[in-house]
């Protein structure tokens, strides 16, 4: 099992993806420690590897940029010799060949979601050992431990894009709460047919919940 | 038509004062000899037809087939040796292998044709090997719907709705040309190619043929097949008797001039 060399920077984390009838919302957190060093607070764990594709990145901050920027290479030229839209079931099997054949010397936890016009709304699950699940939400990294009696609560299928924007929110803002490798502001993009909007939540304003 | 690059055509790494490279030229000629294949792209699917000169009586019937499978939705027919033929449908198979094993489904037709493409061109660039001497007739099923290729020995590609290499290339083509391929079905068209090789089969030349025909359609689930042995005999059947009317009709001519 592959682990964190000394002094390798983590992003401790909490992403989570869910599915909607049109598109995919994604979710994450902001911050990226080194040990108690918190070297960033307000990072972006959500990248861009094509116009309706996104990644949210778990694990070893650099294994996960290098992968993330083979999958964006090999994504453009797709487009180029295809003279089409690569889908998001092409995008997670480049990543999952990536993080299978390398797995012993990789530590990504990496879900991939995004629109196309063959299958619409996906979201795919790439855990550490490099298999591929493909469902209708999915949550990861160390805070997502946290929360997955929430979710599964509280997540249904027909939600609308609001919905979802809201479920995310709430949901990575509990783990923010309860764990130490997660923190500073949520990110939120929506993926549709029509495009990425991106939001961001700031500390102050954080939905309602108990904090003890 | 016929020319001979003296001095100019001893390897493939060589052009004529004129462009020209004579090597590639000649491979073209190796095709050129060979029995005619025939492709159809019709709304529904694509035929492909080749007529397999037999050189011996003692050959077991279907054994050698010339119309190869790539990939389950991709046929190959080719005309020219045979053995590069092999090598060929070889590569197109790993190909199709390896583009389903990085993007999990299957290659589309216009990618597969280009790659293949390339590989020919390849062996057109270095003295130490000799051009392929087969053009190959691909038909694909894929997304977009179905499509037939033809690559050239020198590794030059394009689509078509119609085409035909080898001996009897001409009569094929002028019969092709006189078809409605975009509104035929695949039902028709396996008939009409049928028609089509036993009319650009040349008795005079080599008696013993035998017609292999496949599609790749709906009917056929999107897989490239040879038709199944009833669709081949109503075909054989459709062509014999065409044949037989050209004759009756080159009898009525007689007994007018009388």
């Amino acid at each position: 099992m592959p682990q964190l060399k000394p002094g390798e920077i983590s992003m401790g984390t909490t992403i989570m993806a869910v599915q909607f009838d049109g598109g995919v919302v994604l979710g994450a957190d902001s911050r990226t420690s080194s040990g108690t060093y918190v070297s960033n607070r307000v990072s972006d764990k959500l990248t861009k590897v094509h116009d309706r594709i996104y990644c949210c990145r778990s694990g070893s901050a650099a294994d996960t940029q290098a992968v993330a920027d083979v999958v964006r290479y090999h994504l453009a030229l797709y487009t180029a010799q295809h003279g089409e839209e690569p889908t998001v079931k092409v995008a997670a099997s480049l990543f999952q060949q990536i993080c299978y054949d390398n797995k012993d010397n990789l530590m990504a936890g990496i879900i991939v979601a995004g629109w196309d016009k063959v299958d619409g709304a996906s979201v795919y699950e790439i855990p550490l050992g490099g298999s591929i699940h493909k469902l209708p939400f999915t949550l990861a990294g160390s805070g997502s431990t946290f929360i997955y009696g929430y979710c599964d609560k509280l997540f249904r299928p027909a939600m609308t894009k609001d919905e979802c924007i809201e479920f995310v929110k709430n949901s990575v803002s509990l783990a923010i709460s309860r764990d130490g490798s997660s923190g500073g502001v949520i990110r939120v993009a929506a993926i549709t047919e029509d495009g990425v909007e991106r939001q961001i939540v700031h500390g102050n304003n954080l939905p309602q919940q108990f904090l003890g | 038509m016929t020319s001979i690059g003296t001095g100019y055509d001893l390897s493939v790494s060589t052009y004529s004062p004129d462009g020209r490279v004579f090597q590639v030229e000649y491979a073209q000629k190796a095709v050129d000899n060979s029995g005619t294949a025939i492709g159809l792209r019709v709304k529904d699917g694509v035929v492909l037809a080749v007529e397999k000169i037999k050189h011996s009586r003692l050959l077991v019937p279907h054994s050698n087939r010339r119309i190869m499978t790539a990939g389950k939705h991709i046929g190959i027919a080719s005309a020219g040796w045979m053995s590069d033929t092999r090598h060929l449908v070889k590569r197109v198979r790993e190909e199709s292998r390896s583009y389903t094993d990085v993007y999990k489904t299957k290659v589309p037709a216009h990618i597969i044709a280009e790659r293949l493409a390339m590989y020919v061109q390849a062996y057109t660039l270095y003295s130490s090997v000799r051009p392929f001497g087969v053009s190959t007739l691909l038909a694909c099923m894929d997304a977009k719907g179905p499509q037939l290729y033809m690559i050239e020995p020198s590794g030059y590609y394009v689509g078509y709705r119609g085409c035909a290499v080898g001996k009897g290339k001409q009569v094929a083509k002028t019969e092709i040309e006189k078809l409605d391929l975009d509104n035929m079905t695949v039902r028709e068209a396996v008939k009409e190619a049928a028609r089509i090789i036993y009319s650009a089969h040349d008795d005079t030349k080599d008696k013993l043929f035998e017609l292999e025909l496949s599609w790749v359609c709906k009917e056929s689930n999107d897989l490239h097949v040879h038709v199944p042995q009833d669709v081949y005999d109503d075909a054989v059947q459709h062509a014999e008797r065409s044949l037989d009317d050209d004759d009756d009709d080159n009898e009525m001519d007689d007994d007018e001039d009388l």
